[in-house]
C-alpha cells in the first residue's frame, strides 16, 4: 500500500496514520491497542463469527466487527467504553456455555487464547447453569484428535487448511448450536497431516497425536531449532522436558517460515528416541559389531588410518546434508589437511556451482544478490518454477509461493513434466515430455529449438477445493511453448525455482533465460535435505574449497594454506560414484562417513568393502555403518548447536534442544580424531568454527547479530567463475515426499504411522 | 371469498380458478403490465415503483424502488433478479396463495423487473417444503416461455428475460437475501458480510435484486395502473395495500389484503370474528420475529410500519398471531426460542449460544425449575444477543423474547410460586 | 453406473447445467435425489459430487446444514407434524402426540415396516389454517385428531 494513501482515524482518542485499506483490527495492533478475537487471524479471510472484536465506531448505531471493518478518513473509534467491555464479557460468557471447563487436563490448558480471553476479558463467574453438550473425542488421524465440545467455531483450521495448504480437508457441518467441523473422509483425515489445523486452534479442540496428555506447557523449555529434514530451513520450536523433545510447532511463529510447519517438522523430531538409536560406538570384532568405548572406538580409527597413511593408501571421506555448517567444514579440513586426500564429496542434489559459475559470468550481479530467500516468494511479482514438486518437497516454498498468489497476485508460471498440484496457482502451465526440461528452458531463452509442449489449465476457478489432478497428460504438442514464453517475458524481478531435473548445461541456460528477463532475476536451486546447500557451501566436492574456489586454484588454496598452516593437495580428487568404483575395486584403504549412507545411492559389493577401512558416524546403523568396521554414534541436528544453510541459501543458527547421553556431535568426533591424528583443531565450538567460516567462506560473512536474533542472513558465495568438474549424474534427488526423508525419515514413527495409515495423495504417486 | 373489508390487488386473482392458466391470466388483465413495460425506459419503471411508495413484504420493508436504484446502471458483469420465496417466518403463508392462484402475476413481475435493472436471468428461490407450488410455477413457465413472455426477445423485443425456480431445503435464515444467495450457489446458508451489498456484489458477485413474492406480484398492478393509484389504496409513505396473514386465536384465520394502516381492532373483531377461547392477551404483529404487543397495544394499532415502529415493534411479514389469555406466554416464548435455536446458522456466537443458553433456561423454567434470578439473566441474555450479529436472525429470536419478559414478567414470577405450569394447570385443555 | 433411475440422471444432468455455475445444482440436486432413494446414501453423495466436481466433503457440509435432507432413512410417508406458533395455538402439538401414539411412534421416529415416520417440524407456511402437517411434500391443514386419523388411514390404505 502506497504511503501517500493514508487514512487518519481516532482510536480511544489516539490520533493515527495507516495505509487505506488496513482492517480497524490491525490498525488496532499497529498502536497496541488489543482489540480481543478468535475468529480473525492475519492473512486468512474474514469471518466476522466470534463477534468478540466488536467496537464503537462514531455514527454507525450498532457495534462494529473491527475485523471486517476497513479504515476509513475521519473514523472515530472506542474499544475502551462499558458497552464495548460489556459486549466482551457477554461473548465471552457465551463461548463458554458450551465449552467443557476441563482445562487442568487439556493439552491447552496454559497456552489457550481463549483461558487468556477469559482472564482478561470475562466475567470470572458463569450464569450458564445448564446441561453441557457431551461429544467424544474423535480421532481423525495418527496425529490429529477433535475435541468437538471444546471447539468454538472460529473455522482458523478450515481456512488455514484450504486458503492456507490448499488442502481443504476441513469443512463444517450441521447447524446452529450442532454446528462442528468435519474432516474430508467422513470419520477421518486423508490429508497432508501438516497440522497447521492444531496450531492455529485458539482452544484445545484440535489436538496433537504426538503431543497430547503428555505434559503441561510450562513444564517444557521451548527451543528454536532449524528443521533436520527438508531443505527449506524451517524453525521448528520444540518443547523439551528432561532433555527429551515432547513436541515440535511453530506457534510463536518464529523463523523464517512464520507459523508454518509441515508433518516432518512438527512430528519428525520423534526418531530421535527410536529404539534403534544407537547409544554406544561399535567395532567390527570377529567380524559382528559389538560395543566399544569412545575411547577405543577413536583410538582404534586413528591407528588405522596412520597405519594406511604409512602405507600410502588412499583416503575417501563423504560428508552429510545435515551435518551442521561447521561440522562440514571441518570436516572438509580434516580430509584435506590431515588425511590429505581430496577425495570428498556428499549426495548432491543441486548443482549449485553450475549455477554460481553460470551466475557469475552474467552481469546479473547488480545491487542486490541474485538468489531469493524463501520469505521473497511472498511478495514476489511473478515466480518461474522449472521441475521440481515443492508442494510435496519443499512446502514451505510452495506455502510461500501460495501466499503470493493468494495476497500478492503473484504470477506463477510452470514448466513441468507433470501436473502438479501448483498449478492450482499458476497463471500459465506447459507440459512438456519427461526430460524435456532443459530443452524447453533453452527454448525460452531463446537459444531455438522447438520443444513439444501442452499449456495446462491453470487456476482454482473450475477446481477450488478439488484437488484431484486430471486424468494422465494428453501428448505434448508443438509450438505450446510460444504464448508461455511470451507472457513470461511480460514480466520482472522473477524469481526463478529449479528442481534437479535441470543440471549442466541447462543451469546455464536458465541463467541466459534470467538475463533475458526485466528487473532483477533470483534463483532458488531445490537441493534436499537440511544442510545440502551448506554442504555444498563448505567444500564437501573434490575439486572444490569452502566457498567454490578451486583445489587448483593456488591462491585460494594458499590462503587455507596459511591459515591452517599446513600443505593442502592440489589435485581433484574422486567423487562419490568414483570412491564407490574405487572401493569395489580395492583401491580405496579408507572411507569415512559422516552421517551419510552412500552405498544406498552407489552399492558395493560387500566382499570388496571389507578390504577397506570404513569408519561411519551415524544416528542408525543405516546400509552404509551395517558393513563398518568402527560406527560411531552421532548426535542428531536437534542436540546440537551452530548454523545451517537452507536450500535458497539462507543460513540459520540452530540450538540444542535435547540430549543424547551415548552420542558425541560430529564436531567433538572430528576434533578428536583430528587430534589423535596429531592436528589441534582447538575446542570444538561451533562459535569458533563459525567465525572462521565468516572469515574465509566466500559469501558467508553475515551478521551474527541477525542470525542471534532468530533470522536468517543470505549467503552468496559469487564473485568468479566456479571451475567444477559438472557431473550432472551425480544430481540425484531423493525427490522425498511429506513422508519420507532419505534415510532418516525411516526412523519417525510418526511420519511411519501417518505413511502407513494412509493413501497416497493426489499426484505423489510416482 | 373476498372480506368486504378487503381492497383485492395482489389477491384479485385468488378465487378464480383459470387465472393459474395463461389464457386466464391473460383474461384478466395479464401481461399488460409487461407490454407497457416493454415500451417504458427503464428509469421510468422504477420511477413508478418509487411513487407507488411499495414496500418490501417479506419483512424487511425495504423501499423496492430505492432497492432497485441501488443497481448500477453499466455492469460489466450479468445482473440477476431473485424472487425470494422461501417464506418461512412464523405465522406467515401469504406468499403461497400468489404463487398456488396467480402465479404469473410472479413472473411478470420478475420480468418487468429484469427490464428496469438491465437483467436478464432470474431465479425464483422456493422453499422446500413448497414442492407443490415449484411444479405449478414450472408449469407457469413453460407457458409463458411458449407465448415469448419469458427468454429471447419478449414479446418480439429486444429485451430477454430467463427464469426459473430453485427449490430449497429447509433452512429459515435462507430467506435472510445474503444467506439465500449463499443457497442458491449451493452453499450452506451463511448470511455474508455487509459491505458489499447485493446491489453491487449478489448472485455469483453479480449485482443482484431481491424481493419478496408479494413485492414482486405487487409490481404489475402498479405499472399497469400507475404508482399514484397504488399509493392512494394504503398511507401515504407506506402505499398500498399488503396480504396480512390472520393466525392463532381468533375466529375466522385467513389471508387478508389490506390497505397500509388498517386497525388492528377491526382485523381481529370484524374480519377474524374475534377472540376465540377467551379474551386477548398478546399479538404478534408481523411474524414470530417481531416484538410482541399487549391487548391494549394491539387494539390501538393501525397495520402501517409507522404505527407499528411506534410501539417498538414491526409490521414484519404481515403474520398476525393472536393469543388468548389462557396461554402460557414462558411457554409461548419457550416455543419461539426454540425455533430460532434450530434455525440459528450457527456462524455468529451470540446467536448460536444464546438461542440455545434461552431454550434451555426457559424450558426448565416453565417445567418448574426456574429461579428468580433466571428473569434477569435471560433478559440479559437477550439483550446481548441484541445488535451482535452478523444478520438479523440473532435480532429476531431476541426481541420478542426481551418483549415478553417486559410485558408479562408477572407470568414469570407466577411460575416461581406455582409449579409447575401455573397456566397449564388452569387451563388444562377439557 | 449412477445410482439413479435414468428419469432422474437425465434430470440431474439438466439441473448440473442449468446454472451460470455447476455448484447451484447442488441443493436441487440433492433433494430429488433423496425423493427418488429415499435418504442420501453414501453412493448417491459420491455421485452428485463427481457430476459437479466437488468434494464429498464441500457436499457433506451443504447436506448437513438443510433441515430436509439426510443421510438416514425415513419412513415412506414421512409425516411432519408443524408446532410452531400459530399451529402451538391450536393444538399443534396435541396433534403432534395424537399421530405419534396413532402411529405407534411414541419411543422412535420410523414405524418397524418402514411406512410412516414422523417428525416435529418448524412452520410449514400453513398458518392460518393450523394445525396443520406435511405428509412427504402433501399439505393437510385444519386438523383435528378425527380428520388427522382420516388422513394417516388415507395412506395406510395407500401403503
Amino acid at each position: 500500500m502506497p504511503e501517500n494513501n493514508s487514512v487518519h482515524l481516532t482510536i480511544d482518542g489516539r490520533a493515527i496514520t495507516v495505509p487505506a485499506g488496513t482492517l480497524l483490527i490491525e490498525a488496532c495492533r499497529a498502536v497496541n491497542i488489543e482489540v480481543p478475537c478468535f475468529c480473525y487471524y492475519p492473512n486468512l479471510s474474514v469471518q466476522a463469527a466470534c463477534r468478540m472484536c466488536l467496537v464503537e465506531i462514531e455514527k454507525m448505531p450498532k457495534l462494529q466487527t473491527a475485523c471486517t471493518v476497513p479504515v476509513a478518513e475521519g473514523m472515530v473509534v472506542r474499544t475502551d467504553t462499558p458497552t464495548v467491555h460489556k459486549a466482551r464479557k457477554t461473548t465471552n460468557e457465551f463461548l463458554l456455555t458450551n465449552h467443557p471447563l476441563d482445562c487442568p487436563v487439556c493439552d491447552k490448558g496454559g497456552e489457550c487464547e481463549l483461558q487468556d480471553m477469559t482472564l482478561t476479558y470475562g466475567t470470572g463467574t458463569g450464569r450458564f447453569d445448564e446441561p453441557k453438550r457431551h461429544r467424544d473425542e474423535q480421532q481423525w488421524s495418527p496425529v490429529v484428535f477433535y475435541d468437538r465440545p471444546r471447539c468454538i467455531l472460529c473455522y482458523r483450521c478450515v481456512r488455514v487448511c484450504g486458503e492456507g495448504m490448499d488442502v481443504w480437508a476441513l469443512g463444517v457441518g450441521n447447524r446452529a448450536i450442532l454446528s462442528t467441523i468435519l474432516p474430508n473422509a467422513g470419520d477421518h483425515l486423508e490429508c497432508e497431516e501438516c497440522g497447521m489445523c492444531i496450531d492455529i486452534c485458539p482452544v484445545g479442540a484440535l489436538t496433537s497425536g504426538a503431543y497430547r496428555y503428555k505434559t503441561r506447557p510450562w513444564e517444557m523449555k521451548h527451543v528454536g531449532a532449524i528443521c533436520t529434514f527438508c531443505g527449506d530451513g524451517c524453525r521448528t520450536t520444540l518443547g523439551v522436558r528432561n532433555d527429551r523433545i515432547i513436541r515440535g510447532d511453530n506457534r510463536d511463529a518464529s523463523g523464517i517460515n512464520g507459523e508454518f510447519l509441515c508433518i516432518k517438522g512438527r512430528y519428525g523430531f520423534d526418531f530421535t528416541q527410536h529404539a534403534e538409536r544407537l547409544k554406544t560406538p561399535l567395532a567390527r570384532i570377529d567380524g559382528e559389531l559389538k560395543p566399544v568405548s569412545w575411547a577405543q572406538a577413536l583410538e582404534t580409527v586413528a591407528r588405522r588410518w596412520r597405519a594406511i597413511q604409512q602405507q600410502g593408501g588412499r583416503f575417501g571421506v563423504i560428508g552429510s546434508t545435515r551435518a551442521l555448517n561447521e561440522e562440514s567444514y571441518q570436516l572438509q579440513r580434516l580430509a584435506r589437511q590431515v588425511l590429505g586426500t581430496n577425495n570428498i564429496d556428499h549426495h548432491r542434489s543441486a548443482d549449485l556451482p553450475t549455477l554460481y559459475d553460470a551466475l557469475a559470468g552474467t552481469s546479473a550481479t547488480g545491487s542486490a544478490p541474485p538468489l531469493a530467500a524463501a520469505a521473497s516468494l511472498k511478495t514476489a511479482s511473478a515466480v518461474l518454477l522449472v521441475g521440481g514438486d515443492p508442494t510435496y518437497e519443499h512446502p514451505l516454498l510452495a506455502w510461500n509461493v501460495r501466499w503470493g498468489y493468494r495476497l500478492s497476485g503473484t504470477r506463477l508460471y510452470v514448466l513441468h513434466h507433470r501436473e502438479i498440484k501448483l498449478r492450482r496457482q499458476a497463471h500459465r502451465m506447459a507440459v512438456v515430455a519427461e526430460g524435456a526440461e532443459g530443452a524447453a528452458v533453452r527454448y525460452l531463452a531463446g537459444q531455438g529449438g522447438a520443444v513439444a509442449a501442452r499449456l495446462s489449465a491453470v487456476g482454482p476457478a473450475e477446481e477450488k477445493r478439488y484437488p484431484q489432478l486430471p486424468p494422465p497428460d494428453p501428448q505434448p504438442i508443438s509450438g505450446g511453448l510460444e504464448e508461455f514464453k511470451a507472457e513470461l517475458e511480460k514480466e520482472s524481478n522473477v524469481v526463478i525455482i529449479f528442481g534437479s531435473e535441470l543440471r549442466g548445461d541447462d543451469i546455464r541456460a536458465l541463467v541466459a533465460l534470467g538475463g533475458r528477463l526485466a528487473g532483477q532475476t533470483r534463483y532458488i536451486g531445490l537441493a534436499d535435505h537440511s544442510n545440502s546447500h551448506g554442504a555444498a557451501d563448505m567444500g564437501l566436492y573434490p575439486d572444490l574449497l569452502p566457498g567454490y574456489e578451486s583445489v587448483s586454484d593456488a591462491a585460494a588454496r594458499g590462503r587455507f594454506e596459511a591459515l591452517w598452516g599446513a600443505r593442502l593437495p592440489a589435485e581433484a580428487g574422486l567423487n562419490q560414484r568414483e570412491m564407490a568404483e574405487a572401493l569395489d575395486r580395492g583401491e580405496l584403504a579408507a572411507l569415512y562417513v559422516v552421517g551419510a549412507n552412500p552405498l544406498r545411492l552407489d552399492p558395493v559389493n560387500p566382499a570388496n568393502l571389507r578390504r577397506s577401512f570404513l569408519v561411519v558416524q551415524d544416528l542408525f546403523l543405516t546400509e552404509t555403518a551395517k558393513e563398518a568396521d568402527i560406527v560411531l554414534p552421532a548426535l542428531a541436528a536437534y542436540e546440537k548447536t551452530g548454523t545451517l544453510t537452507n536450500t535458497c541459501g539462507e543460513v540459520q543458527a540452530t540450538r540444542r534442544a535435547a540430549a543424547w547421553p551415548g552420542g558425541k556431535s560430529d564436531l567433538e568426533i572430528i576434533h578428536a580424531l583430528a587430534r589423535l591424528m596429531g592436528v589441534d583443531f582447538g575446542r570444538p565450538d561451533p562459535d569458533r568454527v563459525f567465525a572462521e567460516i565468516r572469515a574465509h567462506v566466500k559469501g558467508y560473512n553475515v551478521s551474527v547479530v541477525q542470525l542471534a536474533a532468530g533470522r536468517s542472513a543470505l549467503a552468496v558465495p559469487l564473485n568468479g567463475a566456479v571451475p567444477h568438474r559438472s557431473a550432472p549424474h551425480l544430481i540425484r534427488s531423493n525427490h522425498d515426499t511429506l513422508f519420507s526423508d532419505g534415510t532418516l525419515g525411516r526412523y519417525s514413527h510418526a511420519i511411519n504411522e501417518v505413511m502407513e495409515k494412509r493413501l497416497l495423495l493426489p499426484g505423489q504417486a510416482r | 371469498m373476498a372480506h368486504p373489508l378487503e381492497i383485492r390487488v395482489v389477491s384479485k386473482r385468488f378465487d378464480d380458478p383459470s387465472a393459474a392458466t395463461l389464457k386466464g391470466y391473460l383474461a384478466s388483465d395479464g401481461y399488460k403490465a409487461l407490454e407497457k413495460a416493454l415500451k417504458m425506459k427503464p428509469e421510468a419503471i422504477i420511477e413508478e415503483v418509487k411513487t407507488s411508495a411499495l414496500r418490501g413484504r417479506g419483512g424487511a420493508g425495504f423501499p423496492t424502488g430505492l432497492k432497485w436504484s441501488f443497481i448500477p446502471r453499466q455492469s460489466p458483469k450479468p445482473k440477476y433478479v431473485v424472487c425470494n420465496a422461501d417464506e418461512s417466518e412464523p405465522g406467515t403463508c401469504k406468499d403461497r396463495l400468489i404463487m398456488q392462484f396467480d402465479p404469473f402475476s410472479l413472473l411478470e413481475g420478475m420480468a418487468i423487473a429484469g427490464i428496469a435493472i438491465g437483467a436478464e436471468r432470474g431465479f425464483i428461490y422456493v422453499r422446500g417444503e413448497y414442492r407443490y407450488l415449484i411444479d405449478i410455477l414450472d408449469r407457469a413457465i413453460a407457458e409463458a416461455y411458449d407465448a415469448g413472455y419469458l427468454g429471447k426477445k419478449l414479446r418480439g423485443t429486444n429485451f430477454h428475460f430467463d427464469l426459473m425456480t430453485h427449490t430449497g431445503a429447509g433452512a429459515y435464515e435462507c430467506g435472510e437475501e445474503s444467506a439465500l444467495l449463499e443457497s442458491l450457489e449451493g452453499k450452506r446458508g451463511i448470511p455474508r458480510i455487509k459491505p458489499p451489498f447485493p446491489a453491487t456484489s449478489g448472485l455469483y458477485g453479480c449485482p443482484t435484486v431481491i424481493n419478496n413474492v408479494e413485492t414482486l406480484a405487487s409490481v404489475p398492478h402498479i405499472i399497469l395502473n400507475g404508482g399514484e393509484w397504488f399509493l392512494k389504496l394504503g398511507l401515504p409513505k407506506a402505499g398500498g395495500v399488503k396480504l396480512t396473514c390472520l393466525s392463532g386465536h381468533v375466529h375466522n384465520p385467513g389471508v387478508y389484503e389490506l390497505p397500509l394502516g388498517f386497525p388492528m381492532r377491526r382485523l381481529i373483531e370484524e374480519i377474524g370474528g374475534g377472540v376465540q377461547g377467551g379474551a386477548l392477551k398478546a399479538v404478534v404483529p408481523g411474524g414470530s420475529s417481531t416484538p410482541l404487543l399487549n391487548a391494549e397495544e394491539a387494539l390501538g394499532v393501525n397495520l402501517d410500519f409507522d404505527s407499528v415502529a411506534k410501539l417498538g415493534s414491526f409490521l414484519g411479514s404481515g403474520g398476525v398471531v393472536v393469543v388468548n389469555d389462557r396461554t402460557c406466554m414462558v411457554k409461548f416464548a419457550k416455543r419461539i426460542i426454540h425455533f430460532y435455536r434450530h434455525e440459528s446458522c450457527g456462524w455468529c456466537v451470540p446467536c448460536r449460544e444464546g438461542t440455545n443458553w434461552l431454550e434451555l433456561t426457559l424450558t426448565r423454567f416453565h417445567l418448574g425449575g426456574g429461579r428468580s434470578e433466571d428473569i434477569d439473566v435471560m433478559f440479559d441474555v437477550a439483550q446481548s444477543i441484541l445488535g451482535r450479529t452478523l444478520c438479523a436472525l440473532g435480532d429476531a429470536a431476541a426481541m420478542p423474547t426481551i418483549s415478553i419478559i417486559q410485558k408479562w414478567r408477572q407470568e414469570f414470577e407466577d411460575h416461581l410460586a406455582g409449579r409447575p405450569c401455573p397456566y397449564e394447570r388452569e387451563f388444562a385443555h377439557a | 453406473m449412477s445410482v439413479f433411475s435414468p428419469t432422474l440422471d437425465a434430470k440431474l444432468t439438466r439441473l448440473a447445467e442449468a446454472y451460470p455455475q455447476r455448484r447451484s445444482a447442488l441443493v436441487p440436486m440433492l433433494l430429488y435425489a433423496q425423493d427418488e432413494l429415499g435418504w442420501l446414501t453414501p453412493e448417491a453423495i459420491r455421485e452428485i459430487a463427481e457430476r459437479l466436481g466437488e468434494t464429498e466433503l464441500a457436499v457433506r457440509e451443504t447436506i448437513s446444514y438443510y433441515s430436509m435432507l439426510r443421510t438416514h432413512p425415513v419412513g415412506r410417508y414421512h409425516v411432519q407434524v408443524c408446532t410452531n406458533i400459530s399451529c402451538l395455538l391450536r393444538g399443534g402439538e396435541e396433534l403432534l402426540q395424537h399421530c405419534r401414539k396413532r402411529l405407534g411412534l411414541e419411543q422412535r421416529d420410523v414405524t418397524p415396516d418402514g411406512v410412516f415416520s414422523i417428525e416435529e417440524v418448524e412452520c410449514i407456511g400453513a398458518c392460518s389454517w393450523a394445525p396443520a402437517l406435511q405428509v412427504n411434500y402433501d399439505f393437510h391443514q385444519n386438523l383435528d385428531p378425527a380428520r388427522a386419523d382420516q388422513v394417516l388411514a388415507e395412506y395406510r390404505q395407500k401403503a
